[in-house]
């Protein structure tokens, strides 16, 4: 469906975007994710043919979008961060306007506009203007007009900033349907929002893209390593010489407070029996143990562990499968 | 196109500006016609030969808001992602504020023939009339590509305003202000040298290639220095005619003598086809945005 090679993008010294390749195939929520400034809204705008990229090469069904636009363009339907909305206009008004401006036929025209104003539920103020619509609605006629003259691809960049959270969930829900006949590519900075409503990821760190793939499959890349918690009784020596010998364990941080020591244990060994050989060590040095906890890596442990690694590295690749420890 | 030179003409007429640009256009023509009949000269031409200073206050009307609302307000952003060549978004948006511009002078269209169904003797010449009002009419679409292009470049329609009132009130001075550039050739060749570089400065802040501009400037300079070496009698008085060619407004001056000039109407389709060009330029530049 999309098909993006070597895109770069400077801006005089600075690069917003380094070398990004991805493909995204149709019939999927894809979910742009990155801290802000990560170059997201310069790729959107790049893939919708808003800016020229410096080099590189983006495809949309086959069409190049900087040597054939117009085609490339028909077959996408973009909602920037800001919506472009005409604020004297009634929101009818304004999609009349957007759905022949992308060329839609006449005959076409009621039946898509209806279906628009059906699809984003804004029915009830289509007829209001614009400038008296609260932020929710005008997203939603935002979206609205990103559909219109049928496009097989729909970008939207930040869709929910700004919006209180009745919206957010709102506005999610209805992205959710448009993914069942739509490939929709979302941009965001908010994790849990990419996570509960797409289907792929892709994370974006510094111009670069750091992975892609299912929130599940981002997981699993930690899934080589496990992170337990411990509050022991006593100083921190001892404990820590009792956890390291333990095999599978590759790091140990200890904090002391008081006569109490909090120990950060980094594993590699994720088998459930390591709970035991933990304590099992401990109580073998007559360290009492106060508590004892198994954490789950998150998807947010990717995305830091990624992003960290970026930085120190100058080319990550995508798709390296195994993540390794921070 | 036609979507965007609706939607264009909407925002014009449910604006101020348009209507405050026909005011202007149908009192002082009103006025004119008037003044112009009482003292028993009754020719059309002179009218609208006074009235060429209402596009100094019509046009950055007119067009202060085309472009430069659209970048305040972040619409531009739709227009570069329609599937449409940004030329007949330009066109689109040019033929909306001529259609706006032509309203109330399809109105003054009319005084003629009115005050020759009025008159008894000294009826208006009509050939003459309608050739100069031609001439004006092209006059107008000149200015207003120029407004245009002024509006691309600006975010602030505020700005886009005054700077559009500055080029069109230089640009009804210019010939009056050819009078104080000196004749010698040397003082020609110095104001081409500054212009030359102004024309390198210029280079530089659209491309950004500060190296390019550079030698560009240069070569221009050299160039420059060559042909004065070569035809230093030719140069005086030369820079004081070039700047003449440029005045917009003393194109018009001849229909006020009943000549319909030809040339001069080529020159006005030239000036609007090389700002329309130049707006799609600018418009397009910034798909490149620094």
């Amino acid at each position: 469906m999309i098909e993006v090679k070597h895109l770069t993008k400077r801006y005089g010294a600075r690069t917003a975007v380094e070398d990004l390749n991805f493909t995204v195939d149709s019939g999927a929520v894809y979910g742009f994710l990155g801290p802000n400034g990560a170059g997201k809204s310069t790729t959107m705008n790049i893939l919708t043919g808003c800016l020229a990229a410096s080099e590189g090469q983006v495809t949309i069904d086959g069409y190049d979008i900087f040597e054939q636009p117009v085609q490339a363009k028909r077959r996408v339907g973009y909602l920037p961060e800001q919506p472009p909305l005409y604020m004297g206009m009634t929101a009818r008004e304004y999609l009349t306007f957007v759905a022949r401006a992308k060329g839609v036929k006449t005959a076409d025209l009621e039946r898509q506009l209806d279906e628009a104003i059906t699809v984003t539920g804004i029915a009830d103020v289509a007829d209001r203007l614009i400038r008296n619509l609260s932020k929710g609605y005008r997203q939603r006629v935002g979206i609205a007009q990103a559909l219109l003259g049928d496009p097989a691809v729909i970008i939207l960049d930040e869709p929910t900033v700004g919006l209180d959270p009745l919206q957010i969930v709102e506005i999610r829900e209805l992205i959710r349907s448009l993914g069942k006949d739509h490939t929709v590519i979302l941009s965001s900075h908010i994790l849990s929002e990419v996570q509960t409503v797409c289907d792929r990821i892709l994370m974006i760190h510094q111009g670069r893209l750091v992975a892609s793939g299912t929130a599940r499959e981002l997981e699993e890349r930690f899934a080589g390593k496990v992170t337990y918690r411990l509050t022991v009784k006593g100083g921190s020596l001892d404990a820590r010489e009792a956890l390291e010998a333990v095999s599978g364990v590759t790091e140990v941080s200890a904090q002391v407070t008081g006569d109490r020591t909090e120990l950060v244990v980094t594993a590699s060994d994720t088998s459930p029996d390591m709970d035991e050989r933990l304590s099992f060590a401990l109580s073998d040095r007559r360290i009492p143990v106060l508590r004892l906890e198994r954490e789950q890596a998150s998807l947010e442990d990717v995305f830091l562990a990624l992003a960290g690694e970026s930085e120190g590295e100058s080319a990550p690749q995508k798709n390296r499968k195994g993540g390794k420890a921070v | 196109m036609s979507a965007i030179y609706e939607r264009e003409l909407d925002s014009q007429l449910n604006g101020l500006t348009g209507y405050v640009y026909g005011a202007l256009m149908l009192l002082f023509g009103g006025i004119y016609v008037m003044a112009y009949h009482l003292e028993g000269a009754a020719d059309f031409t002179y009218v609208l030969y006074s009235m060429t200073f209402i596009y100094l206050i019509g046009t950055p009307l007119l067009t202060m808001r085309s472009i430069a609302e659209e970048r305040h307000q972040k619409t531009d952003q739709l227009l570069y992602s329609l599937p449409m060549s940004m030329t007949k978004i330009v066109l689109g948006k040019y033929l909306a504020l001529v259609t706006v511009m032509l309203m109330p002078i399809a109105v003054l269209a009319l005084y003629p023939l009115v005050v020759n169904s009025l008159a008894s003797a000294g009826a208006i010449p009509l050939k003459a009339a309608y050739g100069a009002l031609v001439g004006f009419i092209f006059l107008g679409m000149a200015l207003t590509a120029i407004g245009l292009f002024i509006s691309s470049l600006m975010e602030n329609v505020g700005l886009a305003a005054g700077s559009c009132f500055i080029v069109m009130l230089l640009l009804y001075f210019l010939t009056s202000l050819t009078g104080y550039i000196p004749d010698s050739a040397a003082a020609s060749l110095i104001a081409f040298a500054v212009a030359a570089a102004l024309f390198g400065l210029i280079l530089w802040r659209l491309t950004r290639h500060g190296v390019f501009a550079l030698v560009f400037t240069l070569l221009l300079e050299a160039a420059l220095g060559v042909c004065y070496w070569l035809f230093q009698s030719d140069f005086s008085g030369l820079f004081a005619d070039v700047v003449r060619q440029l005045a917009v407004f003393d194109r018009f001056n001849s229909f006020s003598y009943d000549i319909f000039d030809i040339t001069a109407l080529v020159y006005y389709a030239s000036v609007t086809a090389v700002f329309l060009f130049l707006t799609v330029q600018a418009m397009e530049r910034r798909r490149w945005a620094e």
